[in-house]
């Protein structure tokens, strides 16, 4: 058993917040987002927020201090968009693996570093993988049922690429996330079996779906619990939803999860739903009230916040749910060996 | 003992199979080596209609979906791909987990590759060796799939018990112990072989599989046992009663033993309980072995076995229970021979002539209500119980009036107002919803079609009721919706708005209706889900919290909907222009027509549209979903579909004998050619003058994949500047003369059923009139296809040469070209049809369009435009861009 899923089973690990709204306080100028290595490059860079990585590695490494000191357990790494399908926009697909292999980097820097500060509180890194920004079973064009603009074999590739990368660049897990078509979490978790087997490494799974809106199913039309089955083949240290809706909206398909699954149950809702600008307005202390309903009813094992969630809202995240004990895991602590 | 494992499958819905689930039943008809016809599609590049096959298996209640693509002339992977991905977006198919099915294990891993569920491979076994099986069951795995087994080795198939038993415990070991493979993922198809097929080594064929179905349930934990069962009664091909019986009998002991999925066509089964005794017995000998002489008895008993036509007969027995359930018996069932007479009885006992309404009637209305909520009644069924519910009340009215105890509405849930809007003639769908809820105790007040948004307005006030409903089927109707919405905010309404009707939509009723009322806003589109909504709306404990959560509801969908739009991207017109559809003139063959000019039809021989009807939007009037003529056999609403194509052949049958409908048509074909890209010109005559005029086209402005053109049916006509003279037509036919004075008279009768009914087919003979009209004007008025040869499925399947796109709809939705063909085939004045307000046509079982007739041309949807269009058209047409605006708002973009 690794040290994250040993910590896993005695308390509720904190995941930290979004890394778009902190990054958007700095307001990187297109200039600032090329830095000198990338002044020429043909393509406008500005809103590549994974080259921020390379060309402004301070303030990522600022931004993961920021929520360790906030309370996070977990940080994830700046590669949300870090595949060759994503960076084709920016003609980046030659900069992927290094792109993935700095930032892991640099957040397992800072992991270590504050680890060494408090050795009771070990701090870990997740691999962040996003969903790319092409759906493998979804057309999009409406007159084409079954047009794909992306096959699994070409989303294997480049996933396993990456986790290529963050493997080497030292974190402690895999976060599959944001899945709004399971396919292509499919492919991912494809890619990372493979890629298991030949390094011979253990590194555990973590996997978040998105339930996009209040019909309760994935973009790619699935239930919560369809979901869950499409993607059990796979040991995984846990499974839950993140973004799209905010922590009330996200209960039952929670509990359903919880319900229905022995991994450990993850859950980073938004800071509610965006008002009428499209901004992500709810306060910390309203959303941590309404995570406290998770925590009555034992519904999770990790927990943190994606949009509109900054270090404050993590702090208040991470003091009430020191409060409470994590939901029990029979799976992780009674491995069923057939 | 250790707790049994669920087999658990997706599709965008959880399948979980477990020891107390039902038999799960696969649907084997996408299966091209089991189905000729799945085949020829397929081999016809068809598959549209093969997926409709998909759908109905599952509307039939198939709970896996099995596909095959294995044929030596196909490419299998090419088609397993194709057909899966049309699959996975149809959300009503895609709900079932999928079998993939093949001999070949490239179709199977490219199958897996793109589907998002957990599916069910079938099959791999060791029939290749330990090696192999291995390899693919790893990938099984990493796909994350269930697998079927094939008892199956290197020496060949099981077809005894030892040897069944034999591979399948190989089979187990190797995958939980060398491969990792969850037990309960492993589903064995144990080989069920033909029984009663003369040779004695295949007398035990059934029992064999039974017996080791058993053996493999009790000593391999978790796992799951398929197989095919219609192979066990090939012998008897040809004696339907003989096979299903078989069927049944073998199932019927292999559940027992532990059997659990089967691929098994349900029409092809008799219930256990009904064969009879006599059979039953030949049967089971057969099945279990019992005797040496099994085989020869059956098949001499099957010789006096032969397909039995059920009686039908009226059964009169209800008439002898108690007066109360002689009433229920009636409401649920629309008989209304005899609701005077037991009305009448119960008149006398009741205390009050009113009690009769609230007691007898409602109690038998509120079993119609719960049957249809729960789904066990379908819609034609509730409006018959409707009109005798009717007939009861008219015929009691005059008792309570004398008995001056008050009014019958007052025991009434709520009052809700409904109208068609303003400029729109489509009724058939509110008073459907009207109908329905009326049954369900609540007051309706329908004001009729086009009603003006004051009127709406005053009588919502003056009748102080409690729920407004509109409907509408033209795009023009949806602003006038709005309009009214803004109006009741602004008047400080508080009573609920449902919106339904064609054209209308969730998105639209969220992202353009819903915004401008602050009380409830729902978008209500069939007339079982009407009921519901009203009864949460308007009862006062769920009230608030419904409101609550619709509002919440709407706005999420709003948000997501605004949010999701955003990635389109268009192309201005200029750019959406170069990338027309670009026909090569110089080679492609211009028919002159036959008869230039204006002409019209009176009076057509209603007999000759009948073989034109297309039956299944018919169906769907009454929410009755399935294509014709499948859903007639339908195992859920088959029944019901039945009686109303039974009544609505009897209306039509009057119709016909006492011509009691009139079909008029005017149509012309003229020389035409695109101008400026998007218009065509065309020239025509007006009593001694030559006149020319121009039909404005839209064309599709969102940025499509390369080589895909953007259209505008202007594409289809040769540009003037080529020096090629082509031609064009247009139309405008109307089978609707008559059909209100027929609903209206059928209405005082009390009998919305048949009002209805003679609605929905005035629209249907309409449309069947468009395409007799346009076969006529292929064939010989145009000419350009006087061989064609086309069966009445081809024509609903639009597989002509040519189109008859319809100002309002997809191709062209702009309604203001109706007004175009109105001048130039004089319309009005040759066959009387009129434009309203909102250029809907009245009467309203009415159609007009173009006719377009070179071999390129085809349908396609315009989707949405932008503004640079707008502006343009305006240019164009010389009017003013609000106009344009107003009448092109349905289709321009929020970007």
């Amino acid at each position: 058993m690794s040290k994250l899923e040993e910590t896993l089973s005695k308390k509720i690990l904190i995941l930290d917040g979004a890394m778009g709204t902190m990054l958007q306080e700095y307001k990187f100028s297109e200039e600032d987002f090329r830095g000198s290595r990338f002044a020429d490059w043909p393509r406008s860079l500005k809103g590549n927020n994974d080259l921020l990585s390379l060309t402004q590695p301070h303030a990522i490494e600022e931004i993961h201090r920021k929520y360790f000191l906030a309370g996070a357990d977990i940080v994830e790494t700046n590669t949300f968009s870090g595949t060759t399908i994503a960076m084709a926009d920016y003609g980046m697909e030659e900069l992927v693996y290094e792109l993935n292999y700095e930032s892991a980097r640099i957040a397992k820097k800072v992991a270590v570093e504050l680890t060494l500060e408090d050795p009771s509180k070990p701090r870990f890194v997740a691999g962040a993988i996003g969903p790319t920004n092409k759906t493998a079973s979804m057309s999009p064009d409406v007159n084409d049922p079954g047009y794909r603009a992306i096959s699994f074999e070409q989303l294997l590739v480049a996933y396993k690429l990456q986790a290529r990368a963050l493997i080497d660049g030292g974190v402690d897990v895999l976060l599959i996330e944001t899945v709004f078509d399971t396919l292509n979490a499919k492919a991912a978790l494809f890619a990372i079996d493979e890629l298991k087997e030949e390094l011979n490494s253990e590194i555990p799974v973590m996997i978040s779906g998105t339930i996009t809106d209040a019909s309760g199913r994935t973009l790619s039309g699935q239930t919560a619990e369809a979901f869950l089955i499409s993607i059990s083949h796979m040991n995984l240290l846990s499974v839950g939803f993140n973004c799209a809706l905010g922590a009330n909206q996200l209960t039952p398909h929670l509990e359903e999860l919880a319900r229905k699954s022995d991994f450990g149950i993850s859950a980073y809702p938004n800071a509610g739903l965006p008002n009428t600008f499209g901004e992500y307005d709810e306060t910390p202390e309203i959303m941590a009230e309404q995570i406290r309903e998770y925590l009555e009813k034992g519904l999770v094992n990790i927990l943190g916040g994606c949009c509109g969630t900054t270090p404050a809202h993590i702090k208040a995240i991470a003091d009430i749910a020191k409060e409470y004990k994590p939901r029990s895991l029979k799976k992780i602590l009674n491995p069923e060996i057939l | 003992m250790t707790k049994f494992r669920a087999l658990k499958l997706s599709g965008l819905e959880p399948l979980i199979i477990t020891p107390e689930s039902n038999f799960v039943n696969v649907g084997e008809r996408t299966n091209m080596s089991g189905s000729k016809k799945f085949l020829r599609l397929i081999k016809e590049d068809n598959y549209e209609e093969a997926l409709s096959i998909a759908r109905n298996q599952v509307d039939e209640g198939a709970q896996i979906i099995d596909i095959n693509m294995d044929d030596g002339l196909v490419d299998g992977k090419e088609a397993m791909v194709k057909f899966l991905n049309l699959i996975v977006a149809e959300p009503d198919i895609a709900r079932v987990p999928i079998m993939i099915d093949s001999s070949k294990w490239e179709i199977i891993e490219a199958g897996l590759r793109v589907v998002q569920g957990k599916c069910v491979v079938n099959s791999i076994s060791l029939k290749e060796g330990e090696e192999e099986f291995i390899k693919h069951a790893k990938k099984v795995k990493r796909y994350g799939a269930a697998v079927i087994i094939m008892a199956f080795d290197e020496l060949g198939q099981a077809d005894s018990y030892d040897r069944r038993i034999e591979i399948a415990e190989r089979s187990y070991n190797i995958l939980t112990q060398k491969v990792g493979f969850p037990p309960e993922d492993i589903i064995f198809d144990l080989n069920i072989f033909p029984v009663a097929t003369g040779m004695d080594e295949h007398r035990r064929n059934a029992i064999d599989f039974i017996e080791a179905t058993r053996w493999v349930k009790s000593n391999l934990p978790h796992c799951s046992i398929s197989g095919g069962v219609s192979n066990v009664s090939f012998s008897f091909r040809g004696n339907i009663p003989v096979r299903e019986a078989m069927h049944s009998v073998f199932l019927y002991h292999a559940i027992k033993a532990g059997m659990n999925i089967g691929i098994v066509n349900p029409a092809m089964l008799e219930v256990y309980d009904n064969i009879p005794k006599d059979l039953l017995e030949h049967v089971e000998d057969v099945i279990l072995d019992r005797r040496d002489d099994a085989t020869d008895r059956l098949l001499i008993f099957a010789e006096t076995v032969t397909g039995t036509i059920k009686e039908n007969k009226i059964d009169l027995s209800w008439r002898e229970k108690t007066l109360q359930e002689r009433i229920t018996h009636a409401l649920v069932r629309g008989i209304d021979a005899f609701i005077i007479e037991d009305v009448e009885s119960a008149r006398l006992i009741a205390a009050r002539p009113i009690e009769v309404i609230e007691i007898y009637l409602m109690t038998g209305m509120n079993v119609v209500g719960d049957l249809f909520g729960s789904g066990k009644m379908f819609l034609p069924q509730v409006v018959k119980s409707a009109r005798v519910m009717k007939k009861a009340v008219a015929y009691l009215l005059p008792f309570i009036e004398a008995a001056k105890d008050g009014s019958t509405g007052k025991g009434a849930k709520g009052k809700i107002l409904m109208a068609t809007v303003k400029g729109d003639v489509h009724d058939i769908g509110k008073n459907i919803v009207g109908v329905v809820l009326g049954c369900n105790n609540y007051e309706i007040i329908d004001l009729g079609v086009m009603v003006a948004p004051e009127k709406i307005i005053e009588i919502a006030k003056v009748e102080n009721v409690d729920a407004i409903g509109l409907s509408g089927l033209i795009t023009p109707s949806l602003d006038e919706m709005v309009f009214l919405a803004k109006e009741m905010q602004r008047q400080d309404f508080s009573v609920p708005l449902l919106i339904g009707g064609a054209t209308t939509s969730k998105a639209h009723t969220a992202v353009k209706i819903d915004p401008h009322y602050n009380n409830a806003v729902i978008h209500v589109n069939d007339a079982s889900r009407a009921v519901n909504v009203v009864n949460d709306l308007l009862k006062k404990e769920t009230s608030k919290q419904y409101f609550k959560d619709i509002k919440l509801d709407y706005e999420v969908f709003r948000t997501n909907f605004l949010k999701r739009s955003k990635v389109k991207d268009f192309l201005p017109l200029e750019l959406a222009r170069e990338n027309k559809f670009k026909i090569n003139w110089g080679n492609t063959e211009i028919i002159k027509p036959n008869k230039l000019g204006v002409q019209v039809l009176e009076d057509l021989d209603l007999e000759k549209l009948v073989p034109f009807i297309d039956w299944t939007p018919f169906f769907r009037s009454w929410d009755l979903h399935g294509k014709y003529p499948a859903i007639l056999s339908d195992e859920v609403v088959g029944e019901q579909a039945s009686i109303l194509f039974e009544d609505a052949q009897q209306l039509l049958k009057k119709i016909l004998k006492d011509k009691l409908l009139q079909a008029k048509a005017v149509f012309g074909l003229f020389p035409a050619n695109s101008v400026e890209v998007d218009d065509i010109e065309i020239h025509y005559s007006e009593g001694n003058k030559e006149k020319q005029t121009v039909f404005r086209t839209l064309r599709q402005q969102l940025k499509k994949y390369e080589g895909k053109p953007n259209f505008a049916l202007a594409d289809f006509i040769a540009p003037k500047e080529t020096g090629i003279q082509d031609y064009m037509g247009c139309f405008c036919v109307s089978t609707g003369f008559g059909t209100q004075e027929l609903a209206t008279k059928f209405e005082a009768d009390l009998d919305d059923y048949n009002s209805i009914m003679i609605k929905a087919l005035s629209d249907r003979l309409a449309e069947a009139f468009a395409e007799y009209l346009h076969k006529k004007v292929r064939i010989e008025d145009w000419g350009y296809a006087s061989n064609e040869e086309l069966t009445n499925e081809d024509l609903i399947k639009e597989s002509y040469k040519g189109i008859r796109p319809a100002p309002g709809y997809p191709a062209c939705p702009d309604h203001l070209e109706k007004i175009t063909i109105w001048e130039v085939l004089k319309v009005e004045e040759n066959i009387g049809v009129k434009l309203t307000d909102s250029l809907a046509m009245w009467p309203a079982a009415s159609v007009s369009g173009y006719y377009l007739g070179n071999p390129e041309a085809k349908y396609f949807g315009l989707g949405k435009i932008k503004l640079d269009q707008v502006q343009d058209f305006a240019k164009r047409k010389a009017i003013s861009v609000e106009k344009a605006e107003k009448w092109l708002n349905p289709s321009i973009s929020d970007q």
